[in-house]
């Protein structure tokens, strides 16, 4: 059973709206009272994805769902897919263009990052179709 | 310090969170590079940068970073002014380059996140 479930929608080189879904969800998260630093995890993920999309991706959607033991963020666009996955997820590893290097961004941390602070990471990706980011954060106890 | 005593150091007018002046902040980081303040330990940490755009607000939202100084009398664009107000950012612009204002602050006690970090380790309890 899902307790909770929103949708946001991710433009293509939308730079200037880029990451408001992430804040959107780390407000619902402080209104649950969740942990502070859960919360932090979950949006700097969710925000490093939202780059990715409109950076490398298409158009793609950001769906948040919220369990009683886990949150879940799901991060899927139609854009041109990643080729190789394993390189891709090397740090340091990026084809991020000169623009996005001058907005901050494309220094190739942003997927180990995604990785390093969900406690299920899972990315799949074809070449030319689009690329799916599904990752799990574990909500304890107290 | 607080963020009275930082504007002061750095001789910066404030842009954004007049009302947060008594705010206290003990360690700082100087990036144009967002995803490192996104894998670090950035958390109520001041944030200085070079770069003006709605990313740098949003990235210290996300972060939990404290406040934003731009260095080298650099002013954002009026929407990135106005999204800071509405997140409650403050925003500060020094006349100082990159390198003096880390001096500066430096000189007056504030660490960067890995020397805070360093700390903690050194000041763990040995236990073997
Ligand atoms: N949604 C996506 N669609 C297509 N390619 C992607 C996507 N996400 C990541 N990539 C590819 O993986 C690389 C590494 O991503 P990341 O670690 O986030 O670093 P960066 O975004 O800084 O380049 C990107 O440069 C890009 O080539
Ligand atoms: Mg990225």
């Amino acid at each position: 059973m899902t307790a909770f479930k929103k949708s946001f929608n991710i433009k293509k080189r939308d730079f200037v709206r880029a990451g408001e879904a992430s804040i959107k969800i780390q407000n619902i998260l402080k209104l649950l009272n969740m942990d502070q630093k859960l919360i932090r995890r979950i949006a700097i993920c969710g925000y490093e994805g939202e780059m990715n999309v409109v950076m490398h991706g298409g158009d793609g959607i950001l769906t948040v769902e919220i369990d009683i033991e886990k949150i879940m963020l799901d991060i899927e666009d139609n854009g041109v897919g990643i080729e190789d996955i394993e390189l891709a997820m090397q740090k340091g590893y990026s084809t991020a263009t000169e623009e996005h290097r001058e907005m901050g961004f494309g220094a190739g941390m942003g997927l180990p990052n995604m990785k390093a602070n969900s406690d299920d990471f899972k990315i799949e990706s074809e070449k030319g179709k689009g690329t799916h980011v599904h990752m799990e954060f574990i909500v304890s106890a107290d | 310090m607080t963020l009275f005593e930082l504007k002061d150091i750095l001789e910066a007018s404030i842009l954004v969170g007049n009302e947060q002046l008594n705010r206290e902040f003990d360690k700082c980081e100087a990036s144009d590079l967002m995803s490192d303040i996104l894998a670090g330990l950035s958390e109520g940490s001041v944030l200085l940068t070079g770069l003006t755009t709605v990313q740098v607000v949003r990235t210290a939202v996300v972060a939990g970073v404290g406040a934003i100084v731009f260095v080298r009398d650099k002013t954002p664009p009026q929407a990135v002014i106005d999204l800071a107000r509405t997140e409650g950012v403050p925003l500060l612009t020094t006349p100082f380059s990159m390198f003096v204002s880390c001096g500066r602050l430096h000189a007056h006690g504030i660490t960067g996140l890995n020397e805070m970090k360093q700390l903690l380790i050194s000041a763990r309890p040995v236990t073997n």
